[in-house]
């Protein structure tokens, strides 16, 4: 017979993402088995491969759960109104085109109230990189039917099974005119983060949805188990397909998820056009 | 306090349009960002602006619409810039979402209210000033504003100058609550050499970057800024917050947000309050007015002074904070008070409050689009002397 081995106390140790992590307000609202967490670590990840100056990224967020992420990474980060994360960002970036603007919102806020901003931000082609945590429900209010809730659905507000289709995200932000868009889920994270990575080297209006569990809200009412039954669900129903046309992306009630890069390509950003009327008009 | 960057100063005399001149306000002040929607009757704000944002360095962007205007407009402000808007009455009631987020991260800004007839769409190009309380109250939740009123070009350059030092100074939007009249009418503008022009320079926040603390109110209330992209690593929130600018969801808390707000205005009123008054030591009657209503105020003064009535007037510079005091104090004196506006009775009732049955107050709605308008003032001030004895 082998000898046990005597378990060793760990010291305490540091979270390995303490350095951009506000430590002293974890822990976070998030319920267990949300994804929200997944793509903060994600972005988080991205961050530290890229090795930019973080003195110079900037995290602005609408209201909802995943508006809640500006308030836990320690970098300069905003927490503003509802639906108005990106005209806010809009700002900031103009104000200082040298900092790297990141959005980091959910489905209600940047596609409901939001989504006229959204489309205009895309259509200027505003150099900021969007992450948009679809949870098909507005989870923080406690689970009202929502644009990207999959027909048929229930929710606190369709009880009899949500009847109005919902946005296809990745379609709206090509049309609009994004540079980049990209679709995860929460269980992607390897190729979640190397598309936020993507994402945020990209000048330009980007974007990447990750779809998440809301374990707490949508999947109970729908009787979909737990966090982590939505979690295989979503793992074992997504089917990468780069490239794939974005009017193909919709998603139906509990079937499979294309995700993958859709797009990727070239337009001149705002800032771009914008400096070349100045130099022109000069002259 | 600093000099005015001579880049932004076109020194000499002009004549332009309130609107234009506000602009040139703005350019002094060291304004270098606008954010709009456009409405009428504020455009040719937004042209003088384009015209000269070449030369001194400005960003201006046209948004989709108001409400985005304000948060680009807050977000440009927390980049080091100073920023403003100009709008009419519909792009300031979608605004007011975002003063509350002013309000509560504390942003100094201008808001720039062009006023016109309302309610809704109203008369787009004539003169109302029916926003003076949304302008106090438009947004949900407790919190004070800054207001100020020109009734001149002239003004609107002087006073857009005082918005911006007001702003940096109590770190909190001001608005300047003009009117179409007002901005529209062209007269002879003079605007200093740089030198003689005093900016409010924003007040930074120059310890360890690890320990700014976003709301860390001092002995006036008046917390230090930094820049976004310095390194402080700071957050704000809309949401009810401590000195750190975390949210806590507490009553202690949200009893310390809103009172420093509140108190950073109230107890400074006294500095920040500015009206001209002329002709009420002897006055039976005081006639309070702001704006362009103030000049057919003056011409109805000369005449009822002619006709051997005692009658004084009061000229709100800023609206808010409102002077309560002096108008309590004018109440133990005069007889009546007489407040036209072109609105049904706004600055009245704040009279009224002030005047706590002292004297007999009368509401008078202006409307200048009508010839007779003088005379419905000069009227009230009879019928206001009549109905006090």
């Amino acid at each position: 017979m082998e000898a046990l081995e005597t378990i060793k106390v760990r010291e305490k140790e540091n979270h390995p993402m303490e350095p951009l992590l506000r430590m002293d307000r974890i822990p976070h609202i998030w319920c267990p088995g949300c994804g929200i967490g997944t793509t903060v670590t994600a972005f988080v990840s991205a961050l530290e491969k890229l090795e930019f100056d973080l003195d110079k990224v900037v995290v602005v967020s609408g209201i909802g759960c995943t508006g809640r992420v500006a308030g836990y990474i320690k970098l300069d980060s905003f927490h503003t109104t509802h639906g108005r994360a990106i005209p806010f960002a809009t700002g900031i970036k103009l104000g200082n085109p040298d900092l790297k603007v990141v959005v980091f919102s959910g489905d209600g806020d940047l596609v409901s109230i939001g989504g006229n901003h959204f489309i205009h931000a895309a259509r200027r082609n505003i150099d900021i990189t969007v992450i948009l945590v679809n949870n098909f429900i507005y989870a923080m209010t406690g689970g009202q039917v929502a644009p990207t809730t999959p027909v048929s659905a229930y929710t606190t507000t369709s009880p009899f099974g949500n009847f109005e289709p919902p946005s296809n995200i990745p379609q709206l932000a090509e049309a609009a005119g994004a540079v980049y868009v990209a679709r995860w889920t929460s269980l992607h994270i390897r190729r979640l983060t190397k598309s936020i990575a993507e994402a945020l080297q990209k000048p330009g209006f980007s974007v990447v949805e990750v779809i998440s569990p809301c374990a707490m809200y949508y999947s109970r009412i729908n009787r979909l188990g737990e966090g982590i039954d939505m979690m295989r669900f979503y793992h074992e129903n997504s089917i990468i397909k780069h490239g794939e046309p974005t009017e193909n992306l919709d998603i139906k009630y509990q079937k499979e998820i294309v995700v993958g890069k859709f797009v990727d390509r070239e337009r001149p950003t705002f800032i771009e056009s914008y400096n070349r009327w100045i130099g022109e008009t000069k002259s | 306090m600093l000099k005015a960057d001579s880049k932004g100063v076109l020194s000499g005399t002009y004549n332009l349009s309130g609107n234009e001149a506000c602009i040139e306000g703005a350019f002094v002040a060291g304004c270098r960002f606008l954010g709009v929607y456009p409405i009428v009757p504020s455009l040719e704000a937004v042209e003088r602006f384009l015209n000269r944002c070449r030369e001194t360095g400005a960003t201006f962007i046209q948004m989709e619409d108001e409400i985005a205007v304000l948060a680009a407009v807050l977000g440009a402000v927390w980049t080091g810039r100073k920023a403003m808007t100009v709008t009419s009455g519909p792009g300031f009631s979608l605004m007011m979402e975002n003063v509350g987020l002013g309000v509560m991260l504390e942003t100094p800004c201008v808001i720039v209210d062009v006023q016109r007839f309302g309610p809704s769409e109203g008369i787009p190009n004539r003169a109302g000033q029916g926003d003076i309380m949304q302008a106090r109250w438009g947004s949900h939740g407790d919190y004070e504003v800054i207001a100020l009123s020109p009734s001149s070009p002239q003004e609107m350059f002087d006073l857009t100058i005082k918005a911006f030092n007001l702003a940096e100074e109590y770190r909190t939007p001001v608005m300047i609550m003009t009117d179409e009249s007002v901005a529209h009418m062209k007269e002879e503008i003079t605007i200093p050499p740089a030198a003689d022009i005093k900016i409010r320079r924003r007040r930074y926040y120059k310890g360890p970057k690890n320990n700014y603390l976003p709301f860390k109110w001092d002995k006036n209330f008046i917390p230090r800024m930094v820049d976004i992209g310095k390194g402080y690593k700071f957050h704000v929130t809309g949401l009810t917050h401590n000195e750190r600018g975390y949210p806590v969801i507490n009553a202690e808390t949200q009893e310390l947000n809103v009172h420093s707000i509140l108190n950073k205005i109230r107890l400074n009123s006294d500095k920040i309050v500015e009206f001209e008054e002329k002709n009420t030591q002897d006055a039976d009657v005081v006639v309070v007015s702001y704006g362009i209503t103030s000049r057919d105020v003056s011409e109805a003064v000369e005449q009822a002074r002619k006709e051997g009535i005692k009658v004084g007037t009061l000229r709100l510079i800023t609206v808010w904070p409102f002077p309560e005091k002096r108008i309590a104090e004018l109440a133990k004196q005069v007889k009546a008070f007489v407040v036209p506006e072109i609105n049904y009775g706004q600055i009245y009732f704040e009279v009224e409050r002030c005047v706590r049955g002292e004297a007999n107050t009368l509401s008078v709605f202006h409307d200048r689009s009508r010839d007779n308008g003088i005379h419905n003032i000069l009227d009230a001030i009879k019928r206001a002397l009549k109905e006090s004895k």
